[in-house]
């Protein structure tokens, strides 16, 4: 029973990240009809949002200790962090400490600008393009903005971690009554569940009770109509992608402390991200959440010695088969809409 | 009587001509006309450097790179001569290798082994490269070796330490100056047991590849033949960024002891993970539990962050080390880049330097006589204290460094400290200890 209730809890964390990406994903379908390949590298630009951050804050001066020698045996050159001078150690230290949840206030409007750019710069001249086509640009995109990070932050993950008050790990068993070390859940992980039912639960507010929410669902339904109204649909849904941007970015920033980032973290997320995305059903925000935490929480199952030693391979597969079965018995996904992606 | 139209001048004249004709193509073929594969000219040698450019080890490929271009500078006169001036062997004196200038090639392995193939198939069938080195994985040097064995060039491996390179999957043509897996067991297993005791029960997580294989292999019976009794052994995919299902189920699985069998973005993202389920901090069978991991490489470790405080491993070299011959080369890299070289840094290094030295010791660069001249070889100078290039299947023996992760760095490149120098002797083996049977060397391949 704990391993049931640890395995459970180990797929709500992961799956908050596919629910998260899957969320923009569907948004940006839903509005634009456009298959966004480079969503994974909005992930992966959210994280290395985090990770500028943490170096901006970082940021330090050299100062000559004489009592002390480098590699080469030259007196060393120890770094001293602006925010020391200014702040003073103690309080340069917390900031510092603190950077992963700072970046989000650095990583919304920079991810809605790159949204922004991203679709008005390239995407929109894709709208009717097939979605082949679509895929192929979008894909290409990814590529070249990976092979920038690459670049600039090289090839190696780089540790951000999380604040210290949220380092290690408590003891979850013993407060619902099993034996101590049952079930171990590190608190940040805890965090990033919390925070992505707090993204979810805004991008739902936003959509179901403003009035651009209610134009966007409108041109959702029916683009052609709410056009004709005198509306212009075009530039609420540029604003959707930036917000579609926006969410898949949060989603990278607050991951950096649960896995080092890298520059190929959004490829390791795109192709599951796009299951989950069918297996919801096409255009379907609840479907693309739901389905998010189930496959979630299945490949976690699927993960653990006792499935992976009865049903050698399942942890690779489970995912795909899933997606088959559902596909199979239900063609628009869990929660699809008729017409979508049916023409 | 018939008469014949043939004169003798005739037949004299015309069968030197088809001759003449014949053997052109030959005679300008210089590698033919030497006996093996890319013979150089007079003026110039083309070694040909395949490290990984692109992909996830792109950083310790161009810590490689660095090193060559390093080793290419002091073989050919420039620079502070580096580890030259501390090799055991002096016939190498900054004039190129045998008179000729040293000039290279780089390839990209991508670290795939069909990359890696193309990139040193290309190098040697375009470039004209006599000897291709480098990479940073064992499935990468395995596929090249082989190439280069059937193309009749040397291969020197760069960072593999699979025991198959020189075991199963041993060439003649193919010689590795890095350590391997046994040798990782051998020198861990003993400190192990010194610090955490002989009565543990060990969980492996071990990388769903060759290397993570051997090294497995090793490590447990190492640890077995130390007392520790091995309870659970899991292989995860190589693809796998998030260990969570992996690690949540150790503490709980009687195990008190966690090795991580995994190298790079694996080793970096287990190691997060365990660290965050909060197992450095756990009790388990009355003793803290431990985390292990058998092969640090310090660019891998800094992407671990702090994580890696207090947890042992083994590496092929650490720029602290205080011999001469590190000395030199530390203070040669760092001088020219601006910090300490990393392990496959070192390892490639040294191997330009004794391909360069064989070459000249045989006085010649046919594949088989520089082959001869690296088996049996012995040598110091150059890093890891006296070392032996083993003919039996070109293996280099020399000690092996323990180290565990600094609690208290005192910048990013202070990582690792060195725990235990290893003699060479307790991690030597037979050739055909079963860790390593399987394949045979074979002869040596000149090509052309």
């Amino acid at each position: 029973m704990d391993q049931f209730i640890l395995q459970i809890l180990n797929g709500l964390d992961k799956g908050s990240a596919y629910a998260l990406i899957a969320l923009g994903l569907t948004l940006i379908f839903g509005t634009l009809g456009v298959v966004n390949f480079a969503h994974g590298a909005l992930f992966m630009l959210g994280a290395f949002c985090a990770v500028t951050v943490s170096k901006l804050l970082s940021l330090s001066h050299k100062v000559v200790d004489d009592t002390r020698t480098d590699f080469l045996g030259n007196p060393m050159q120890v770094d001293v962090p602006y925010l020391h001078d200014w702040f003073g150690a103690a309080t340069g230290d917390t900031i510092i400490d603190w950077a992963v949840p700072i970046s989000i206030i650095f990583a919304i409007p920079v991810m809605v600008c790159i949204g922004f750019i991203m679709e008005r710069g390239l995407i929109k001249h894709f709208y009717k393009r097939p979605h082949a086509d679509q895929i192929l640009v979008t894909f290409g995109l990814a590529i070249v903005i990976q092979e920038v990070i690459k670049y600039y932050y090289g090839a190696n993950p780089i540790p951000t971690p999380a604040p210290s008050a949220f380092k290690g790990s408590f003891d979850f068993g013993v407060l619902i009554g099993f034996d101590v070390n049952a079930i171990i859940y590190p608190y940040w992980r805890l965090v990033y569940f919390f925070f992505s039912l707090v993204v979810i639960g805004a991008v739902f507010a936003f959509l179901q009770f403003t009035t651009f929410g209610m134009v966007v669902r409108a041109g959702m339904a029916d683009r052609e109509t709410v056009g004709l109204l005198g509306i212009d649909i075009d530039k609420r849904f540029t604003v959707m992608f930036g917000i579609a941007a926006a969410v898949a970015g949060l989603a990278g920033v607050m991951y950096v402390p649960i896995n080092p980032p890298n520059y190929h973290m959004g490829m390791d997320f795109l192709v599951l991200s796009f299951v989950v995305v069918v297996v919801g059903g096409m255009g379907s925000l609840p479907g693309a959440v739901a389905a998010g935490f189930l496959l979630g929480i299945l490949e976690s199952f699927a993960s653990t010695s006792w499935a992976v030693s009865n049903l050698p391979g399942i942890n690779q597969v489970i995912i795909y088969l899933v997606a088959i079965i559902i596909l199979l018995t239900r063609p628009r996904g869990l929660m699809g809409r008729k017409g979508v992606m049916e023409e | 009587m018939s008469k014949s139209n043939f004169s003798r001048r005739g037949v004299l004249k015309t069968g030197a001509i088809a001759g003449a004709g014949l053997a052109l193509p030959t005679y300008l073929r210089a590698d033919a006309h030497a006996g093996f594969t890319n013979a150089p000219g007079d003026s110039e040698v083309i070694l040909g450097f395949n490290v990984p450019q692109t992909g996830p080890y792109a950083d310790e490929g161009a810590d490689e790179l660095r090193a060559y271009e390093l080793a290419v500078e002091h073989l050919n006169g420039g620079g502070d001569g580096g580890m030259l001036n501390t090799f055991s062997s002096k016939v190498l004196d900054g004039t190129g290798i045998l008179g000729r200038e040293v000039k290279y090639v780089t390839g990209d392995t991508q670290t795939k082994s069909d990359a890696a193939r193309a990139s040193a198939r290309s190098m040697i069938e375009k470039d004209g490269a006599i000897m291709i080195t480098g990479g940073s994985s064992s499935g990468v040097a395995v596929a090249v070796q082989a190439l280069c064995q059937e193309a009749g060039v040397i291969f020197m491996a760069g960072l593999t330490h699979s025991n198959d390179t020189t075991g199963k999957d041993k060439r003649a043509n193919g010689f590795r100056h890095f350590f391997n897996s046994y040798m990782t067991g051998a020198a861990l297993a003993p400190v192990l047991a010194a610090n955490y005791g002989t009565d543990r029960k060990a969980y492996h997580l071990t990388a769903d590849y060759n290397w993570g294989y051997t090294t497995e292999e090793a490590i447990r019976s190492s640890t077995e033949a130390m007392g520790w009794e091995t309870v659970n052994a899991v292989k995860t995919p190589l693809t796998q960024t998030d260990f969570s299902s992996y690690i949540a189920p150790v503490l709980n699985s009687g195990a008190d002891v966690l090795v991580l069998n995994h190298y790079g973005g694996n080793m970096v993202n287990s190691l997060t993970n365990a660290v965050q389920f909060g197992l450095r901090d756990a009790m388990a069978n009355g003793h803290n539990f431990e985390i292990v991991v058998p092969l640090y490489s310090r660019l891998m470790a800094r992407g671990a962050g702090a994580n890696v405080k207090g947890i042992f491993g083994s590496t092929n070299w650490h720029w602290s080390l205080q011999d001469e011959g590190s000395k030199a080369f530390v203070q040669s890299f760092g001088t020219k880049y601006g910090f300490p070289p990393s392990q496959a840094a070192h390892t490639t290094y040294v191997q330009t330097l004794l391909y360069a030295d064989a070459v000249t010791r045989a006085g010649s660069f046919n594949p088989c006589a520089v082959a001869e001249a690296l088996e049996d070889y012995e040598f110091d100078g150059l890093g890891n204290g006296k070392t032996l290039y083993r003919g039996d299947d070109h293996q280099c023996f020399k000690d092996v460094l323990v180290v565990k992760g600094k609690e208290n760095p005192e910048n990013e490149f202070d990582l690792l400290e060195i725990v235990e120098v290893t003699p060479v002797d307790q991690v030597t083996y037979d050739p055909n200890h079963p860790q390593f049977q399987g394949g045979a060397l074979g002869t040596c391949n000149p090509g052309a």
